[in-house]
């Protein structure tokens, strides 16, 4: 047994002895738990990913008249003001207001460590004490007063794997997700990050130093969405110390702007339990795939996978191998480790004792809705027809009815095509006269009764179409839903 | 050895590859393809030792044909090793090297540049 004022003593005494997360699993394999913990007193752990809750306060200084800002933004990125005059909060994933997703709050921070000017501009309503309306500036990290990174979930402890089984390519925050269990993409860095190394959470708590992005920060309590064995932590670090090696903006093309944060921890090796719970290995540590396929809060679970088969490169998904992404930087991570282990060595950096353990009850409920509106609630019957009609005869129907869309279906009334008012205008241009057969779109994009409005919208947004039909399972139709329809439910 | 060949409105009709294996016994593998009724655009892998051999016989058939030497460049200064681009490239041109770097086989590109997009910090650039 060992004090975190033992091991204090011993790193001012120059005669600590740090070890690597990644070295101490080969460690505790070779003299057991016991004598590890007897020979080691700390581990180092680290991540690097891209962590979205994350931010930075700030404080601009008062100007000359003052301005209570209203509305602030750093090179065109909007942060949050609704707190004390010059105070604001900038998040990593607000985009800029004239550069979209190429530029965001990530990047303005960025730049601000990497010592750039950022132009500030603020708008208020003006008070007697703050009677200035508006402020146009450049401000650099040394203007500030404050600049507190602050950061509401970090560090995850694992992390649900990604892939799609869906035809489309989709662009997530899981990065690029290829058609028909194209790739799969992970996050977290398994055996060597931080909470997998203190399942219980033991050492790991509030008032815990860290390093983070360079400089030395804190933890400051679970993270929000904590829920063990997918821990998570809210921590704080001082952005004037950070170093922009350990913290990269980047953009997830199609999703948007987040921060790679880089963050170690010091796990003390007070006791055999510890200097087990240390040797975990990655072959231990399981997640699931999910399938972004569906986009719904619950999609379903492809297989369950653990960080080993994940960090193989290849996984196997229904019998075929799969390629696979991490999206953390294993590189980095085990750099941060071995940073961190010199740091300690060399006296610069101490350990704490947590003041109040984070919590081992999960928190991570969903939404309360009002409702989830389905499609079925909002779509109207719809015609259908055979592909021997004549184009001529598709005409006349829609104008009889008022319509612009008719599906077609075969003689099993399962749906192979459909054809639109404006194919039906392209066909009479151009001279065709024929079967609706050569005429209609054949791949069709479909909507299901159950299908929430929302996703039934994103459908129509993506492809720039105007309407879906309603299909069961067997590819009857059951109905229509157009653009109108949601819009029309949308304005109420 | 990549190779990228145009096609004119009156190359793309004839079955060029077939006739360039079958006149060269070269084995010619399609990496990318995109034909349209007027023009196509191929990119062709061939062992080296027979490109010489099957670049002639597309030359004879009026096929435009250039050898693909440019490659993906990585910015190292940018790059964090995060590997999104590592399950997106279709050819396997990034791997992670001993120390979890990302390093890259440029002798495998084949310029289609879906990792330039992928990248979430902008490492990635085709020259």
């Amino acid at each position: 047994m060992k004090t975190i004022e033992e091991i204090n003593e011993k790193i001012r005494e120059g005669n600590v002895y740090v070890v690597t997360a990644s070295e101490m699993k080969e460690i505790v394999r070779e003299l057991g738990p016991e004598k590890a913990a007897k020979e080691v007193d700390v581990v180092t752990t680290g991540t690097f990913g891209a962590m979205c809750s994350s931010g930075v306060f700030m404080n601009f200084g008062h100007s000359d008249p003052p301005i209570k800002m209203q509305r602030v933004w750093l090179n065109d990125v909007e942060a949050y003001t609704g707190i004390a005059a010059v105070d604001a909060y900038l998040g990593v994933t607000q985009l800029s207001e004239t550069k979209g997703m190429e530029y965001g709050g990530a990047h303005v921070i960025e730049d601000l460590v990497r010592g750039k000017e950022v132009s500030l501009r603020a708008t208020a309503y003006g008070t007697d004490c703050y009677p200035r309306k508006e402020i146009v500036t450049e401000i650099s990290l040394e203007d500030l007063n404050q600049a507190v990174m602050l950061n509401p979930r970090n560090a995850y402890q694992r992390y649900k794997a990604a892939t799609n089984s869906s035809n489309q390519i989709l662009r997530t925050y899981m990065g690029t997700l290829l058609p028909n269990f194209g790739n799969v993409t992970f996050a977290g860095t398994g055996e060597i990050s931080p909470l997998n190394n203190d399942p219980e959470y033991r050492t790991i708590g509030v008032g815990t130093r860290i390093f983070l992005c360079g400089a030395k920060g804190y933890v400051i309590g679970e993270g929000t969405q904590h829920a063990p064995p997918f821990g998570t932590l809210m921590v704080k670090g001082d952005l004037k110390e950070m170093d922009p090696e350990y913290m990269r903006a980047a953009t997830f093309p199609g999703y948007g702007t987040t921060l790679f944060v880089g963050i170690g921890i010091p796990i003390p090796i007070l006791d055999a339990e510890m200097a087990k719970f240390t040797a975990v290995r990655d072959e231990e540590i399981m997640t699931e795939i999910i399938d972004f396929g569906v986009p719904r809060r619950n999609r379903p679970v492809i297989r369950k996978v653990s960080y080993a088969e994940l960090k193989s490169g290849k996984v196997e998904i229904n019998g075929e191998e799969v390629r696979v992404s991490p999206l953390s930087s294993q590189y980095m991570a085990e750099k941060i480790t071995k940073e961190l282990k010199k740091m300690i060595e060399k006296g610069e950096f101490f350990l704490t004792q947590p003041v109040e353990r984070v919590t081992r009850e999960p928190s991570f409920k969903p939404m309360r809705q009002r409702e989830v509106k389905v499609v079925r609630s909002v779509m109207t019957p719809i015609l259908t027809i055979s592909p021997e009609t004549t184009i001529e005869q598709a005409s006349k129907i829609m104008i009889q009815k008022g319509i612009n869309h008719l599906p077609v279906v075969n003689e099993n009334e399962e749906l192979i095509g459909i054809v639109t008012s404006w194919d039906v205008a392209k066909a009479v241009a151009t001279g065709k006269v024929g079967k609706v057969a050569d005429i209609m779109t054949k791949k069709v994009i479909t909507a299901f009764p159950d299908d929430p409005v929302e996703v039934a919208a994103r459908k129509m947004e993506k492809h720039g179409i105007s309407a879906l039909p309603v299909v069961d399972a067997r590819k009857h139709v059951l109905g229509l839903v157009t653009s109108e329809d949601l819009s029309r439910l949308l304005a109420r | 050895m990549m190779l990228e060949l145009k096609f004119d409105s009156k190359a793309v009709k004839e079955p060029i590859i077939s006739i360039a294996t079958l006149e060269t016994q070269a084995l010619i593998n399609i990496i990318r393809a995109s034909i349209g009724a007027r023009q196509g655009e191929l990119v062709v892998e061939v062992d080296d030792s027979k490109a010489d051999d099957v670049i002639k016989v597309f030359k004879k058939h009026g096929v435009e044909v250039s050898k693909i030497d440019r490659a993906i460049v990585k910015d190292e200064d940018k790059c964090v090793h995060c590997g999104a681009c590592l399950s997106i490239c279709p050819v396997e041109v990034f791997s992670l090297d001993e120390e979890k770097r990302v390093v890259i086989d440029t002798s495998k590109c084949i310029h289609c540049g879906v990792c330039v997009k992928v990248c979430p910090v902008g490492a990635l650039t085709l020259p």
